[in-house]
C-alpha cells in the first residue's frame, strides 16, 4: 500500500507545495515549526482544503483538483494523531478505544481491541476517564485509537512532542512497534532530530513550505 | 396563609403553561442561533447578535409593542396566522407563551452559546478523522459535552417566561384564566384593597421558582466547564 501526495495551499503570503510518496514504514515530514508540515498532513486528512493537488492511494483518488474530487476526511481512513491526544473527556477509554473502530466497515478492520490494548500496554486502563491519566498514558490511549478504526495510512504530528523526556522513552518503543506490526504507511512529523534518525526510513525535509531534499 | 385559592392557582397554572410551552418552542430556534453564533463569521453576525439580545435591554413594554404590531389581529404576521391556518394569538395564552419566549431568548441562546464554544473543535476534527460523519460528531462530541449549558439555558428561559410581564401585559393584556399569568395575577391583586395576601403569596412562590433556577443553572454551567475540560 503506498501513498502519492501531491499538494498545494496558500496560506496568506505562505505558499506551501509538496509532491511525494509514502510507503509502509515510517517516513519523517522533517523542518523547524512554521515550515507546513502540520498543513500538509491536515490537507491529507481532508481537514484542510489544498488550493490545487492530488492525493491517492492504491489507485484511489483522495483528492483531486482537476477531477473536483474531495473525499470527506471521515471517508478517507486516513488516521491522524495529534501532538495533544484529543481524547473525547465524556468517554471512558473503551469508548474512546471504540469510536472509531465501530465506525470502521468491519471487512476493513485489521486490528482487535484485544491485540492494540496489549500492544500499546493500556488494558489496564480501559475502565478509567481520559482526565485520570498521565500524558504518557492519553498518548498511547489517542494511537490505540487511531489504528482501532483501521486506517491505510497513518498521520503522526509530533506524538512526542507535548510530553517531557521520561514520557518520551515511554510512548517511544510503542510507536516502534506499531511501524513493525503494521504494513501500512506512516507520515511522522517533528522537528526533533532524535526522533527522525531512531524511528525514519525515508526522511523528507520541508523548509517554507517547499521540499528542500528527499 | 400557604393555601393558594382558586384564582391563584389558575394563575399559576397558567404561567407553567406558558412558560414550558415558550420554552420548548424557543429552544430548536435558540440552539440553532447559539450555534450559528458560536461557530461561524459572516457579515453582519452583530445585527442577528443585537437582535437576539435585544430584548435584554429593550423596554419590556416596546417588545410587547411590537410583537402587537406584527402578530396583532391586524398585523401582518398575526393575520398571516389566521388567514392561513386559523391561528389567533392575540389576546390568547398562545400569544402569552410567544412574548414570554421572546423575553427569555437572550438568557437561552447565552448559556448555550457560551456552552457551545467551550466545546473544542479538535475533538470533533479527531472524530471526523475516525470515521463519523459531520453528524455523528455532532451528536456523539458537541453535543452531549454542551448539553449541560443547553439545559442551564432552557431552565432559565423558563425562569423567565414564568414571571415574564411587561411584554406580555402589553401583547395579550390581562384576561383571567387566559393570558393572567402569575406576575399579572400579583400585580392586579395589588390593585385591590384586599389583594395584599395572595400577591405576597404569589411573590414569594415566584422567589423560590426563580432562585432554583439561577442555582440550578450556575450548577449544570459548572457541569461544562468540568466536562469540557480537554486532557
Amino acid at each position: 500500500m503506498s501513498f502519492d501526495i501531491d499538494v498545494e495551499a496558500r496560506r496568506g503570503a505562505f505558499h506551501i507545495a509538496a509532491a511525494f510518496q509514502a510507503a509502509p514504514g515510517i517516513t519523517a515530514l522533517f523542518g523547524p515549526s512554521g515550515a507546513g508540515k502540520t498543513s500538509i498532513l491536515n490537507m491529507i486528512a481532508g481537514v484542510m482544503k489544498p488550493a490545487r493537488g492530488r492525493i491517492a492511494v492504491d489507485g484511489q483518488v483522495l483528492f483531486d483538483s482537476a477531477a473536483r474530487i474531495d473525499v470527506k476526511p471521515e471517508r478517507r481512513r486516513v488516521g491522524y494523531i495529534f501532538q495533544d491526544a484529543r481524547l473525547f473527556p465524556h468517554m471512558s477509554v473503551e469508548n474512546n478505544l471504540l469510536y472509531g473502530f465501530k465506525l470502521a466497515p468491519p471487512e476493513g478492520r485489521y486490528a482487535s481491541p484485544e491485540h492494540v490494548t496489549a500492544l500499546l500496554g493500556i488494558s489496564h486502563l480501559l475502565a478509567r476517564r481520559p482526565a485520570s491519566l498521565s500524558g504518557g498514558e492519553q498518548q498511547r490511549v489517542a494511537i490505540g485509537r487511531v489504528i482501532l478504526a483501521s486506517p491505510r495510512l497513518l498521520l503522526m504530528d509530533e506524538p512526542l512532542a507535548s510530553l517531557d523526556d521520561a514520557r518520551k522513552q515511554e510512548v517511544l518503543p510503542y510507536i516502534e512497534r506499531l511501524r513493525d506490526d503494521l504494513k501500512i504507511p506512516i507520515l511522522y512529523v517533528t522537528h526533533a532530530r532524535a526522533e527522525v534518525d531512531r524511528l525514519a526510513a525515508i526522511v523528507i525535509t520541508l523548509e517554507n513550505g517547499k521540499i528542500k531534499a528527499a | 396563609m400557604f393555601e393558594l385559592t382558586p384564582a391563584e392557582w389558575q394563575a399559576v397554572q397558567l404561567s407553567l403553561k406558558v412558560g414550558l410551552w415558550a420554552t420548548v418552542l424557543s429552544l430548536p430556534p435558540g440552539f440553532l442561533l447559539a450555534y450559528v453564533l458560536a461557530r461561524f463569521q459572516f457579515p453582519l453576525k452583530s445585527l442577528l447578535n443585537g437582535l437576539v439580545y435585544m430584548p435584554l435591554v429593550l423596554p419590556p413594554v416596546v417588545t410587547g409593542m411590537i410583537l402587537l404590531l406584527l402578530f396583532g389581529t391586524r398585523g401582518p404576521i398575526g393575520q398571516f396566522l389566521e388567514n392561513v391556518f386559523g391561528i389567533t394569538i392575540a389576546f390568547k395564552w398562545t400569544g402569552a407563551a410567544l412574548a414570554a419566549a421572546i423575553m427569555g431568548l437572550p438568557l437561552m441562546v447565552r448559556a448555550m452559546r457560551l456552552s457551545i464554544e467551550a466545546v473544542d473543535r479538535r475533538l470533533e476534527l479527531a472524530a471526523r478523522t475516525l470515521g463519523a460523519s459531520w453528524w455523528r460528531a455532532f451528536f456523539t462530541i458537541t453535543l452531549p459535552l454542551s448539553l449541560p449549558g443547553i439545559i442551564a439555558g432552557a431552565i432559565l428561559s423558563f425562569a423567565k417566561s414564568f414571571g415574564e410581564f411587561g411584554a406580555t401585559i402589553t401583547f395579550v393584556s390581562n384576561i383571567p384564566g387566559e393570558t393572567q399569568t402569575l406576575p399579572i395575577a400579583i400585580y392586579s391583586f395589588l390593585q385591590s384593597p384586599t389583594g395584599d395576601g395572595p400577591a405576597i403569596r404569589l411573590a414569594i412562590l415566584s422567589v423560590v421558582v426563580s432562585m432554583l433556577a439561577i442555582v440550578g443553572s450556575e450548577w449544570l454551567e459548572r457541569r461544562v466547564t468540568d466536562r469540557v475540560r480537554t486532557v
